[in-house]
Order: C-alpha cells, then structure tokens, then sequence
C-alpha cells in the first residue's frame, strides 16, 4: 500500500464516519482533497487549517475556506462547540502535545476523527526486536533523526490515554497492513499487533452542556463532564 | 435619489454627481453635493451579479487597468484586472472609483467648492475610509446595482473592504482584503506625520492655499513620498535591487549629490509622484488612514450587526516582508472572524518585495485571488 493509496483508503472511511449536511474542520488539510470529497459526497460546510504555505495556497485556489497556520498555536482560535466534527488524519504523533491537540478538537466539535499508523504493529515490533534499530516502515517511512513523527505510540497507548481524558470512542475501524479493515472495539486479541493503522471517532464521556443564558446569546460550555 | 452621469473626456472617466445629497460626514460636517470619477472595465451581465468593485490604494485612482491619462502609463493593477487576468473583465463587470478626497476627478481639495470658483484647499472637510465606502455605496446605488458580488482592495483598499462588510453586508458576498489591518499602527500614524509635516512645512503650501499662486508645495511632497516609499519595500529588496551600487559614477563624491543608485531612485519616486499627486488630498487621504480602527469594535460589529453578514466569505492575504501592515495584523481579524465561525481564508505570501508586494508579480496572489472570485461565482451562478 503505497502513502497515496493509504490515504485515499483513510479518507473513505473517515468518510463513513460522517452524516450528511454537518460542519467540519479537516486540520492539516492539504490542498483540500479530504475536503472536496466530503463537500460532494457528504454535503458538508468544511473548513481547514494548513501548516504548508503552497499547499495552503492551492487549497485557497481550489475555493476552499481554509487559513494557513500552524495547528498548535492556531486551534485556541475557535469557539467551542463550533464545528460538529474535527478531523486530524495521520498527524497526532507529529505534535508537540498530542493530548493537548486531543481536548483542543474536542473542545471545538463535538466529535472529533482521529487517524494514526500504530506503532504496535507485529512488523515494527519485529524490525526493533531482530535489528535493534529504530523501525523504518512503509507508513513511517523516516529515519529517526529526521521524521517529523515525534510521538509514536500504539493502540494500547492511544485507548488508555482517552481513558484517561474521558473520552469515549464511539467508532473504532482497523486496517491490516494487508488493507482489511475490521472493528478495532469487537476484535479482543492481538488488536495491537494486527492494526497497521487505525481511525477512531470521538466524543467526551456523557457530555451535558451547561446553558449560560444572558440577554443576547445562549453560551455553551463543556467544562462538566459527569460520571 | 437620481444620480447624473458624464463623461469627462479629458481624464478619459465617468464622472456620477450627487447633488443636494447632503453626505454627512463621520466629522459630524456635511457635503451638499460631491462628484465621483470612475471607470468601469467588462460588462454587467442581465442578472447583475457580476460587479466587483476594487478600491485603490492612498496614492491610487480609478485607472485600475488600461491606460492612465494622467501618468501616460498602464493603470496601477493592470497586471491584475482584465480579460483573462486573474480578475477577468470577460467575466466580471469590474468598478474602480476614485475616492471621496482623491485628486483624480473625484470631489477634494483640488476640486471646486459648490457654486464657487475656488477650490476647497484646507477648507475640505476630513473624510475617513467610512465616508469613502458611503460615497462609493451611493454610487454602486446609482448604477443600479442592488449588491456586489465582491469588494477587492489592497492597503488602504482593504481598509474600504472591510468597512464594506462592516457598513454594507447585505451588498456584498465577499471581500479580498490584502495587507491591511483593523486598524492603522502607532508607527504607520508616526510615518504618515512624517511626511505632512515635510509638506506643511514646504513655504509654498502656505495653509493648503498654494493653489492661488498656481503653485505646488513640490519639495515637502516629493520628501513625503520618499519616506512612504521607503515604508512600501523591505531591507532586502532594498539591498536586492540596490545594494551600495552607486549611480552614474565610479567614486562617491564627498558631498550631497545622490551618490547612491538608492537615493536616485528614491528622487525619482518623489519628483514623479508631485506631477501626479495633489499635497493636500495626501494630507486628507494619509489622515483618512490614520483614523481608522476597529481594533475594539470589529468583533462586536460583525457579530452583533442589525444587518445580517452570515453570509460573506473573507479572503485575507498578508505578505512576510511587509513591515507596514505586517501579518500578526491580518492573522487578528482572521482570529476574530474564526471565532465566529465565519467563512474566511487567509494566507502569508512568502514574498521579500514588502507591503508593495501587492502591486508587484506574486503568482501565488493571482492563484488564490483568481480560484477565490472562480470558485465562489460559481456557487451564486448554480
């Protein structure tokens, strides 16, 4: 599975995950590929963000509403609640704060798609194992010191950190490297070893907005999160 | 309200009258009745949804493409607007107005007060960018054009842009607003000051009233243009187009002549810019920009206006080396706009030619601006 093809093959299912007429926020969203394929086929307001100035430019050219900015410092732009999904595809372990990008898109939809390659895939345990090197894969293709993956981390590390946050995973899909895709949630063993990458859609623990009422706006806040 | 049109054929523009109109003024002053020169380039289509209107710069005018009468040169977005050019007159019905206070034609200074044969000179009421986009609401009325699909200005043409979609949304459906900001900075009032001070303190301009001599205050505005000028580049495309290199000479001279190809050129900008320019629509034009700020009120304004703006699309573009209206400013109103979910686009052009930039061979401005006024036309169009 060459890097084009596994994205395209990312994108139709971060595709399924999502209802028809929503807004959607595609952070890292290139020249706007993943955003024209939900526009059509999902009828969606979409908005971007995109670190790469030419590929920015490109998504602009095309007519997309996107701002070319920088995810870690650009997020804290958005209000609350504002878009229903946020979607970060194959960027969280490039973050410098991957659990504060994790409440950052959670704070601005009211689910969030996440998509990684997972580290714990039976192939990169096998290459550190055998060659005590740092793997070196098809879907993490860098050598150590000069990958802009800087956080790896495996299913497992990924399911306890949403533990942890109160975030509740509503869909989980697994894809073998061979491209067979299964539900990560009803597949009890070897999840971790078999997943080559994996997309989960989100949303906080029993979510209950307060309403603030003042005289013009109704404000909601999700700073509550019930047990 | 009827508006009455002309042409003059000397400036090669169509002039729009508005008599006993009364334009009240943001200064709390009012103009009876005022003229606009203007020029339109392509043609309206049957269902009038094709109009842009783009606003010129402080030094700008209506000759936004084509041929400018009065400087004998291409118009001043030439390489922007025309058939097949990024904004398209085969597809667009393209308006470019001079503005309320310029010296192009448009009432201000240098023209005629009402029923006299003398010109205002001082007594020209101050206008602000808000009179401006008001003048220009009247005449997009006048020519019959119920809203704009969009409004496009760089520098103090953005400033008008983004009072349009303040004053205006339910005129407008987008607006391309480049290299500007909510508001003009302590420094750029500094730099402004600067330059009417080198006019004021010309002997000729004596109180705005050097007309009455037939004489113009040549040296304080050729030094305001010089030091604006210097605003509108950056240190490497100084040091890029210049360096040291001297001008006409091998040796530098030991005194004051301009050794140096960047004090020719800057002489140069200063003279050229007197034959064309009028000192006191500069002094009127320059202070219209100092007073603009929606630093506190934009995000209240686009939020809590009676007129609805759900609507408009933005597209903001700033440039890296541009020191004057540098990037953090666009990224504020982009940050503000977010916030409120609005539909808006920005981008930072890489670029070392400085605020400038915007006038100047940058493919990646005609890119976005062209798939921008493409895309979103043929949504209204479906």
């Amino acid at each position: 599975m060459n890097k084009i093809n596994s994205i395209r093959k990312d994108w139709s299912l971060i595709e399924t995950l999502i209802a028809e007429d929503r807004k959607i926020l595609d952070i890292g969203c290139g020249d706007g590929g993943l955003m024209e394929q939900l526009e059509n086929n999902r009828n969606a307001i979409t908005h971007g963000i995109e670190l790469n100035r030419d590929l920015a430019a490109n998504a602009i050219a095309r007519g997309f509403n996107v701002v070319h900015g920088n995810a870690e410092l650009d997020l804290s732009q958005y209000s609350n609640n504002s878009f229903d999904y946020v979607i970060l595809s194959q960027t969280l372990q490039a973050m410098m704060k991957p659990k504060d990008i994790l409440s950052e898109l959670l704070r601005i939809g009211s689910k969030a798609i996440v998509s990684f390659p997972n580290f714990g895939h039976w192939k990169i345990r096998l290459q550190l194992l055998m060659s005590g090197k740092m793997p070196v894969t098809e879907s993490l293709p860098y050598t150590w010191y000069d990958t802009p993956n800087i956080h790896f981390f495996t299913i497992k590390d990924f399911l306890n950190l949403c533990n942890e946050m109160n975030i509740v995973i509503e869909k989980s899909i697994g894809l073998t490297s061979k491209g067979k895709q299964f539900d990560i949630s009803e597949s009890v063993t070897g999840v971790n070893f078999f997943t080559h990458e994996a997309i989960f859609l989100l949303s906080y623990k029993n979510f209950e907005p307060i309403k603030i009422k003042s005289s013009k706006k109704v404000f909601a806040k999700n700073s509550v999160i019930a047990n | 309200m009827k508006t009455k049109f002309t042409t003059d054929t000397k400036l090669e523009s169509e002039i729009a009258y508005f008599e006993n109109i009364n334009l009240k003024l943001e200064s709390g002053d009012t103009i009876d009745s005022f003229k606009l020169a203007f020029k339109t380039y392509g043609k309206l289509n049957t269902d009038k949804t094709n109009a842009i209107l783009v606003c010129h710069a402080l030094t700008g005018d209506q000759y936004v493409a084509g041929n400018n009468p009065i400087t004998g040169r291409e118009g001043w977005w030439s390489r922007m607007v025309g058939p097949n050019k990024p904004i398209d007159t085969n597809k667009f019905f393209v308006i470019c107005s001079n503005v309320l206070g310029g010296c192009a034609g448009s009432t201000g200074p240098k023209e005629l007060q009402n029923g006299s044969d003398v010109a205002y000179g001082g007594n020209f009421p101050s206008v602000t960018i808000k009179d401006m986009v008001k003048a220009q609401s009247l005449l997009i009325e006048g020519l019959n054009i119920e809203k704009l699909f969009s409004v496009i200005g760089g520098s103090m043409g953005a400033m008008q842009a983004l009072q349009w979609a303040i004053d205006f949304p339910d005129k407008i459906l987008n607006i391309i607003h480049i290299a500007g900001a909510l508001k003009h900075s302590a420094q750029n009032i500094a730099f402004h000051e600067v330059g009417r001070q080198a006019i004021m303190s010309d002997p000729i301009w004596r109180n705005g009233k050097y007309f009455e001599n037939n004489e113009v205050p040549e040296r304080g505005l050729s030094v305001a243009r010089m030091i604006a000028h210097i605003t509108y580049l950056s240190e490497n495309a100084m040091h890029r187009k210049f360096g040291r290199k001297l001008q006409s000479r091998d040796i530098i001279s030991f005194g004051f002549d301009a050794d140096f190809q960047v004090e020719s050129y800057l002489r140069y900008q200063g003279k050229s810019f007197v034959e064309r320019f009028d000192a006191n629509s500069y002094l009127y034009l320059t202070r219209a920009m100092d007073y603009f700020d929606h630093d506190e009120t934009f995000r209240k304004n686009i939020e809590f206006s009676h007129n609805p703006n759900n609507h408009l699309k933005y597209l903001i573009v700033s440039f890296t080396s541009d020191w004057l209206f540098p990037t953090i400013e666009s990224k504020i109103i982009v940050n503000q706009l977010n916030s409120l979910s609005r539909e808006v686009s920005f981008l930072e052009i890489d670029t070392d030619k400085g605020h400038d930039s915007f006038l100047l061979e940058e493919p990646q401005l005609d890119d976005v601006i062209k798939g921008f006024l493409t895309k979103n036309f043929a949504k209204i169009d479906e």
